[in-house]
């Protein structure tokens, strides 16, 4: 860890690896580490795809160099399900971030469907931030469950959107918006760009209004931009610093306090479902007992109780890892 | 470890933007479950062994149809050395003439595949000498 | 085939094609695969009713409205098509050796090949361009250069093709200032410049700003082309580059015309007339190895051009609505496995490009997959032309293959799909913002590696690749041309000699006349005429533009 805390870029790049590949030299290398977690801006990006992420991501980094603010960018690219490889390819339109000392990119495949890539982009992030980067970018292709939950591991969650592909409507339906701290129009030259904005301005003015008044909440500002021609985009950055201000009134601590035990969670369902389901073999037992007829539900509640001895478990454990884990 | 995958970088060296071939085996090697990053055309050694570093890469290809290979692949290999990246496989092709293939052969690069090579025996050639180096890893931790 | 059963037999008589497809359907096939080339489905058997065409709409006469059968009343009966050999490599003065040689043995026109640095709009001294320059082409930094090039080559009397594009207009500009140093007037000047930067970023990746400004600098050329070097043909649309990057022959024809539209539209759109620049565009396709689908496809490409031009852009002058073009044969079908087979593939395409009327020609050399030609195998391809169009006697007839069932009915189902593909471009609000979604990079990518596959698995063959394999097809260890390395140290001494003797502050001015203009919109191509002049270098003019204009970043694909 020497490496690591001398600034050494292969040092992180492996770290984050090992993060990855659920290897067990992360968690000492975290431990290392830990007491410097906790600095870094965390910044969510997602969006349909061809709404123009990458790019938005580019000129933000771009933005915040000239800020002389150090910035990490992770880019996480879901997985072929049939192959499990995947392209990654993100990198293309940040070209100019290269050689910047100042800037660390990493591209991540989401590798399956068990919340893996949640718990290892935490992990990538926790590691860039005891690096010292000050700014972590974490860019997804909003399509499922698991894009969510690793943009939802960040502070501010900015969703990134464009007339025609990834219209407004669809936006609403697949739940982008709820997710959403910063509501971005990109791509604001193309025709649709200030309907599209309209739209959302509206769609987020009902939501605040039909709300429960107990508590002052966030309205997500509507923030338009043009990415590819490098115009607006400080209203993005601006947008992110609100959501900041908003936040750091202590709402920030319990946001990252929650986050943590989901992490926890999620170790421990990983290390459950690996250390011991996979170790020991259970697969030929269970097949046993799904031969003599048991339900699989009843077989898992066998399963549990033999795991985790005298400990009650519920009566249908399924129901309740799915509800605590995905 | 639990689930490992060979990380490719698929790199474009040079001024040349013929990435046909790049892009097929970026694709092809996609199919056969690795993780593919590429770079994009027009890249500097400097470029390239500075992604490496970052994207903790196992394997390295280069593509190249401009005739500079003799002047670029030998400085990417010492790119990447500077940057403390030697243990990458590093493989490349394009047009390269068979007396460059074999210079290239001994000098660090562990293979070259000329114009016609089937991509589908690339991913398996990429895939053979990643398990034999990670069975050796693991001998030898 | 879909034709008809002849109503008129009485029910006793067996129907002949009824007995025929019984006798087909009975027989058995070989194991091939029956598509095309580009992968489409083909029938076993064309007739009257699959080539539904209307031979006065759809066909014509040759030099007449829609042209399928030729621009020219006479086609090659008066005149063969331009034989041009695309040479260049090293320095000016090493290509200009090659282009005397060609010269010499019959060759009727220059086409010039430049190196990489080149394309891409730096100088031979730049960082960027370490053993890439002279390699690929010849490398090409000033004026001073050109002058080398054209070196004893009488530039009124040769048709010069110059194969650039992002950096198009600055080359051109050399070009002018270097006749001009001839004493040529640039209206003596003859040839065309590729200038197709929308090609660029579909397929062949040589830019140099983004796209609106390119597109700006295109609509400079032909502005200024019209009014001083009208010989001249400003634009070259290239299907080859789109081809050779994997995709098929109806992706080929239809991003190319719809490539072709756009400039139209901007130079309209520039205040231009169209049918003062219209005559000077011209069109660049691959012959590939299909024979019949190339043949439809250079006819289907004449006649979607003449419509369009006509009904869709509202042009008066026939020759506007004339689709000319330049062919090369297909470099990516070339083997690099039993090289000599690729004479045999480069005669069969060459022969599809005359039998679909192609202005002029380009043949492979066969060890091309291995390295730059050698001479001897540059001459064995400018050979291959000669054979054609002496040998054959298919020289005689005009498009022999007219009313062909088989050609009509794929000149008929291209030009379908290129109407289909014209309709996907328009709904993604035009060529510019399709190219920005990477709408031509997915296509074209997806078609390279389906046929990739379909030749790894055998499908589609490939002699010496995949069937009939010899011993030791690897690479074989042919003779190869090769590149001096001292070539790149020649250009760099050349021009920092070129930057110790020129007056500075000249060029200066040139440069901050160039960047002014950039701003006020000011014809570029006068600017850089005038630079040229004040030797200013490729790399310093394409510097200001890029500064200007912003570089094109490549939209993410994969």
């Amino acid at each position: 860890m020497a490496r690591f805390l001398s600034g050494d870029r292969g040092a992180l790049a492996r770290a984050i690896s090992w993060a990855e590949n659920a290897d067990d030299r992360f968690q000492a290398a975290l431990s290392g580490v830990y007491e410097r977690v906790g600095r870094a801006v965390r910044v969510g990006v997602t969006g349909p795809p061809g709404a123009g992420k990458s790019t938005l991501v580019n000129e933000v980094a771009r933005l915040l160099r000239e800020m002389e603010r150090t910035v990490g960018i992770l880019a996480v690219d879901p997985s072929s399900p049939f192959t499990g490889g995947a392209l990654l390819g993100d990198r293309i339109r940040m070209e100019e971030r290269t050689l910047d000392p100042g800037v660390f990119i990493r591209s991540m495949a989401s590798r399956g469907s068990h919340g893996g890539i949640a718990r290892a982009s935490v992990d990538a992030c926790d590691m860039m931030d005891a690096w010292g980067l000050d700014e972590i970018l974490i860019e997804t292709v909003g399509v499922g469950q698991a894009e969510y939950d690793v943009v939802a591991a960040a502070d501010t969650v900015v969703v990134v959107l464009c007339p025609g592909a990834g219209d407004g409507i669809q936006a609403m339906k697949s739940g982008l918006l709820e997710v959403a701290d910063v509501l971005v129009v990109n791509k604001s030259d193309v025709s649709g760009a200030a309907r599209l904005a309209l739209d959302l301005e509206e769609s987020v003015h009902i939501r605040a209004t039909t709300r429960k008044h107990d508590e002052e909440k966030w309205v997500p500002p509507v923030v338009s931009c043009s990415a590819g021609t490098a115009s607006g985009v400080d209203a993005v950055i601006e947008g992110v610093e609100s959501h900041r201000r908003f936040l750091a009134d202590g709402r920030l601590e319990g946001a990252r306090g929650a986050k943590r035990v989901e992490q926890v969670q999620r170790v421990v369902t990983e290390r459950l479902a690996e250390g011991v389901w996979d170790a020991r073999g259970w697969r030929t037992e269970v097949e046993v007992l799904l031969g003599s007829g048991d339900t699989p539900y009843d077989v898992a509640s066998q399963v549990l109780g033999e795991i985790l001895g005298g400990i009650p478990v519920a009566g249908a454990p399924g129901a309740r890892k799915e509800a605590g884990c995905s | 470890m639990t689930d490992r995958r060979i990380r490719v970088l698929v790199a474009k060296p040079g001024l040349d933007g013929h990435d046909r071939g790049a892009k097929t085996v970026a694709s092809v090697l996609r199919d056969h479950g690795m993780e593919v990053i590429y770079t994009g055309l027009h890249k500097t050694p400097a470029m390239i062994a500075e992604i490496a570093v970052q994207e903790d890469v196992d394997v390295v290809g280069l593509s190249i149809l401009s005739g500079a290979h003799m002047e670029l692949f030998p400085r990417v290999r010492k790119e990447l050395e500077q940057r403390g990246m030697a243990h990458v496989l590093l493989v490349g092709g394009g047009i390269i003439p068979r007396e460059d293939i074999e210079a290239l052969e001994g000098d660090g690069f562990t293979k070259l595949f000329g114009p016609g090579t089937n991509t589908d025996s690339i991913a398996e050639f990429i895939q053979t000498e990643m398990q034999q180096r990670w069975a050796k890893e693991g001998a030898d931790a | 085939m879909s034709t008809s059963a002849n109503g008129a037999s009485s029910v006793r008589t067996i129907d002949p094609r009824a007995a025929w497809q019984e006798a087909f359907r009975a027989a058995a096939a070989r194991d091939v695969d029956f598509t095309s080339l580009s992968g489409s489905e083909l029938e076993e058997l064309y007739g009257p009713t699959d080539a539904d065409i209307d031979y006065e709409r759809d066909l014509g006469w040759p030099g007449q409205f829609p042209f399928t059968r030729g621009i020219h009343a006479n086609m090659y009966r008066g005149r063969l098509w331009t034989m041009r050999q695309f040479a260049g490599f090293g320095t000016a003065r090493e290509s200009n050796e090659r282009y005397k040689f060609l010269l010499d043995h019959g060759q009727t026109g220059l086409s010039v090949a430049f190196d990489f640095p080149t394309l891409m709009g730096r100088d031979a001294d730049d960082e960027m361009c370490l053993g890439e320059v002279g390699q690929v082409g010849v490398s090409i930094s000033s004026l001073r250069d050109m002058e080398t090039l054209m070196d004893g080559i009488p530039m009124d009397r040769v048709s010069t093709s110059m194969t650039i594009n992002g950096p198009a207009p600055i080359l051109l500009a050399f070009y002018i200032a270097c006749a001009e140093k001839q004493g040529v007037a640039p209206e003596a000047l003859r040839g065309t410049v590729q200038n197709d930067i929308l090609k660029e970023y579909q397929a062949q990746h040589a830019w140099l700003v983004q796209a609106e400004p390119a597109l700006r600098m295109i609509t400079d050329v032909m502005g200024y082309c019209a009014e001083n070097v009208p010989q001249w043909n400003t634009i070259s649309i290239s299907g080859y580059h789109i081809r050779e990057a994997g995709s098929t022959a109806a992706e080929e024809l239809a991003f190319t015309l719809a490539n072709g539209m756009e400039y139209v539209r901007r130079g309209i759109a520039a205040g231009l007339d169209v049918d003062t620049f219209a005559p000077r565009l011209s069109f660049f396709f691959d012959s590939h190895l299909d024979f019949f689908e190339e043949i439809a496809k250079f006819r289907a490409a004449r006649r979607i051009w003449a419509r369009k031009m006509r009904d869709e852009f509202g042009a008066k002058d026939p020759r506007s609505w004339m689709l000319r073009f330049h062919t090369q044969t297909a470099g990516v079908s070339l083997t690099a496995q039993q090289p000599e087979n690729n004479i045999v593939r480069t005669a069969f395409e060459a022969l599809a490009a005359v039998l679909g009327g192609t202005q002029s020609l380009h043949t492979n050399s066969m060890d091309e997959t291995l390295s730059l030609p050698t001479e001897k195998a540059v001459k064995i391809a400018l050979r291959t032309q000669q054979v054609i169009a002496d040998e054959l006697e298919v020289t005689h007839v005009i498009d022999p293959l007219a009313g062909s069932y088989y050609v009509e009915s794929l000149t008929s189902k291209l030009e379908a799909e290129a109407e289909k593909s014209f309709a996907e471009v328009e709904r993604r609000g035009g060529v510019v913002p399709a190219i920005l979604d990477g709408y031509f990079q997915s296509e074209i990518h997806r078609s390279a590696v389906r046929y990739q596959r379909a030749t790894e698995s055998g499908r589609k063959k490939i002699v010496g690749v995949n069937t009939y394999v010899e011993d030791d097809d690897g690479v074989p260890a042919i003779d190869i041309h090769r590149i001096d390395p001292a070539s790149e140290r020649e250009a760099k001494v050349a021009i920092a000699k070129l930057r110790s003797e020129r007056d500075g502050a000249a060029a200066r001015r040139e440069l901050d006349a160039i960047r002014r203009a950039c701003q006020d919109g000011g014809n570029l191509l006068e600017r850089f005429v005038a630079a040229a002049h004040a030797y200013c270098t490729l790399g310093e003019i394409a510097q200001v533009l890029r500064e200007e204009f912003g570089e094109f970043q490549e939209p993410k694909i994969l």
